[in-house]
């Protein structure tokens, strides 16, 4: 794989986005490197999805500006805006009447390419045979859907991989074999990733840096090694304790 | 039974064309209308609600109420607008039809997964993009599902066509139910039915197809749905000489029937090619006679007094003939040829026996045995502004007053759920169930003369008014009911056309030529 220059810079600054009387997302300024892998880490309803989802205009917010290499998302159609962003979320929602194939070229046809080769190239960078182009998304299962997930949202060459929950429906085994795949394919491709999760385990093992969200503003922004060490803050504590209380229970099993 | 048949094919092309255009047109409303109701679901509530709403409706009244409907609009814009026949079928059954399909379409795109949606935006779809290639392919099979069920209800419902004056399958159920000619009913739903399943089986196939992507299979069975429409639609394109094509009008009793095929047998014998449209509504014939969708039909002299110059006096039947020629020719250009020399008058029958046990052989005997007596009525009696000029004249006060269709009211009368009954003066059937008509002593029942009402445009058709003339006065009403009798009666019967034959045969008028 030939040296890539890193994905895009994202930056957040003052966004905001309320429902009703409570706001999802409340100021975030924020500034992602451009080949950075971050995770976004909260609990349920603290916003990181909702922050993910300005990024490609999936979510319009309230107030504030998200920019990509300091463009304005909001400057140019949210179609084309998406067909430079991969993005993949816990659902899936691969095309159930399209093949496996034919869901990958889907960000091809919609710029106009025709590129066979690129649909086998996916498959193979996703670990999939490429038999699977010719299946229907049913005959799958649920790691294998999400890899498919993965390949159709970097078909059209997207640098800057969004991703919500990836690996929320999947079993552990399953679970740590696509993470494995993701992190090769950050690497390999050089791209910018951000990854929503409420696992702080799965956060720490993949990730390069480490955003805590709470109530919709980042609460503890930290590499993992600093965020294992305590130097995030009680909230970051708070989410790290229980993975580390567990990995200490399973090795005083061994003992 | 074979007999009943024959008269299908041409019918069944009239059918099939008549629920193909509404299905057409249903869809073209109903695409768009279903995708914008999908997106947004205030619009929905609003159409499902409508549509809904007008399912509710009995698709007889439907159809008729279009009648009244298209005569204003057809006022507003001049004239020129059909109230009879296709149109008002036409439009009947497309509001019928809208219904499963938008439905149908609101419910697949609610059925969509919304992480399929979600992913079609996220890969940078355009709303139309979505649309084509998403949203349409997964709610494919769930429309065609609601365009089916349009397909079977229309062509049901197209039978019901035949009361606002279109030719369908219904000419064949209405004619059979009113002659008890079952074979011809039996024909009508059968054939009906067999084309609501073939249409069926074809969009099925054609759904099938599409679901599995194979395109070649769906333009196939489109592609016969097409050409079999097409083809029905053959006989009903312009050809020469169609000044020769008339068509005669019969309301829906056996009467009526019988006196349609006795003027088209003189009118093909004269040259013309004749065409029928069986069945009308009372209300809606003389429309049909002064807009020119019929050439020809007979009516009768009180109709025109009540229902339509809403005269509520009663006058000799001479001078009402007058009137009535005078009145129809100068509003509506409707040419009264003649009488036919015989009445059809309401008339109070009662059993006979009944009758002379009671001691009651007058409207006014009836009076005080009134409230001790149960009243069937033909469908329109009791609305009819007659009933109300009888009951001026004698305060009838029933036990009780129920409608019932011509032919049920005999057997009501007979089996004695009713006691007295608004009877015709010329049914056959007075004679051969000994009924006892009641006199009218003080002359509050109007006159009804058989007329032979004539279009406008075959006012100056010396050959079409020639070949009718010698029917004017001809006819007693001994030989009317004697021939109603042959097609009403329950055993041995004989169709309309053979009645007529065998009237034309009693009054002199068959050897002539």
């Amino acid at each position: 794989m030939p040296e890539q220059s890193p994905g895009p810079a994202v930056s957040f600054a003052g966004v905001t986005k309320r429902y009703g009387d409570g706001a999802a997302v409340d100021g975030v300024t924020l500034d992602i490197a451009g080949g950075s892998f971050v995770a976004l880490v909260g609990t349920s309803g603290s916003g990181k999805s909702t922050l993910l989802k300005t990024v490609n205009r999936l979510v319009v917010p309230d107030a504030g500006r998200v920019a990509i290499d300091g463009r304005d998302v909001a400057d140019e159609p949210p179609a084309r805006l998406r067909r430079r962003i991969g993005y993949v979320f816990q659902n899936v929602g691969l095309f159930p009447h399209l093949s496996v194939g034919d869901n990958i070229a889907m960000p091809l046809v919609l710029a106009g390419r025709r590129d066979p080769a690129r649909v086998a190239a996916m498959l193979d960078l996703v670990e999939l045979p490429r038999a699977f182009a010719g299946r229907m998304p049913a005959e799958l299962s649920g790691g294998q859907r999400q890899r498919v997930g993965v390949a159709r949202a970097l078909a059209a060459e997207a640098r800057l991989l969004l991703m919500d929950e990836p690996f929320g429906a999947l079993d552990p085994v399953t679970r740590e074999a696509l993470a494995g795949a993701i992190r090769r394919l950050h690497a390999d491709l050089s791209l910018t990733t951000i990854m929503v999760t409420h696992d702080m385990a799965e956060a720490l093992l993949n990730a390069t840096r480490v955003l805590v969200m709470q109530a919709g503003r980042i609460v503890a922004d930290a590499a993992p090694a600093a965020m294992l060490a305590g130097e995030a803050g009680d909230a970051a504590d708070a989410l790290v304790a229980v993975p580390r209380a567990q990995a200490e229970r399973l090795t005083a099993m061994t003992r | 039974m074979i007999d009943a048949f024959a008269r299908v094919p041409a019918l069944a092309a009239q059918h099939l064309l008549l629920a193909m255009a509404a299905l057409a047109l249903a869809l073209l409303i109903a695409l768009p209308l279903g995708v914008r109701a999908a997106r947004a679901p205030r619009l929905a509530g609003v159409v499902l609600g409508t549509a809904s709403l007008i399912q509710t409706i009995p698709s007889l009244a439907l159809l008729a109420l279009f009648y009244p409907v298209l005569l204003w609009v057809s006022s507003l814009v001049g004239g020129g607008v059909p109230a009879l026949g296709f149109l008002p079928a036409l439009l009947a059954l497309t509001l019928y039809a809208l219904l499963p399909i938008v439905r149908n379409l609101v419910t697949g795109f609610a059925a969509l997964d919304p992480a399929v949606l979600e992913a079609a935006d996220g890969i940078g779809m355009t709303p139309e993009q979505k649309l084509a290639r998403v949203e349409a392919p997964l709610v494919l099979p769930i429309a065609m599902a609601g365009v089916r069920t349009a397909a079977v209800w229309t062509i049901g419902a197209a039978t019901l066509s035949t009361t606002v004056g279109q030719p369908s399958l219904g000419d064949l159920i209405f004619a059979g139910l009113q002659t008890q000619a079952w074979a011809l009913v039996i024909a009508g739903c059968v054939s009906s039915a067999a084309l609501a399943l073939g249409v069926d089986a074809l969009l099925g196939l054609a759904e099938r197809a599409a679901g599995r992507r194979q395109w070649r299979r769906v333009a196939a069975a489109g592609g016969v749905l097409l050409a079999a429409t097409a083809l029905a639609s053959v006989p009903l394109w312009p050809r020469g000489g169609h000044d020769r094509t008339v068509t005669v009008g019969a309301k829906n009793f056996s009467e009526q029937y019988i006196l349609a095929r006795l003027i088209g047998d003189r009118l093909t014998r004269a040259g013309y090619t004749v065409r029928y449209r069986d069945g009308l509504g009372s209300a809606v014939a003389f429309g049909a006679v002064a807009g020119g969708d019929i050439d020809v039909y007979v009516d009768y002299a009180g109709t025109i007094w009540g229902a339509e110059m809403k005269r509520q006096d009663v006058v000799p039947r001479a001078q009402q003939l007058r009137a009535v020629a005078e009145w129809t020719r100068a509003t509506h250009g409707v040419t009264l040829l003649g009488a036919l020399g015989f009445e059809n008058a309401y008339a109070f029958a009662m059993r006979g026996a009944d009758a002379r046990a009671r001691g009651i052989a007058t409207l006014d005997d009836l009076v005080p045995a009134a409230p001790r007596l149960a009243l069937g009525a033909d469908l329109e009696f009791l609305d009819r502004a007659e009933w109300a000029a009888i009951r001026r004249a004698y305060p009838l006060r029933f036990a009780s007053t129920t409608p019932y269709s011509p032919t049920f009211m005999y057997r009501a009368l007979e089996s004695g759920r009713a006691d007295v009954i608004s009877a015709f003066s010329s049914d056959g059937r007075i004679a051969a169930d000994g009924l006892t008509v009641l006199r009218d002593p003080k002359g509050a029942i109007p006159g009804y003369d058989a007329i032979v009402l004539i279009a406008p445009r075959r006012q100056g058709d010396t050959r079409f008014r020639a070949a009718l003339a010698p029917l004017v006065g001809r006819i007693p009403v001994a030989a009317m009911r004697a021939a109603n009798y042959r097609v009403d009666r329950d055993r041995d019967k004989q169709t309309p056309e053979a009645a007529a034959q065998w009237l034309a045969a009693r009054v002199g008028l068959s050897s002539e030529e």
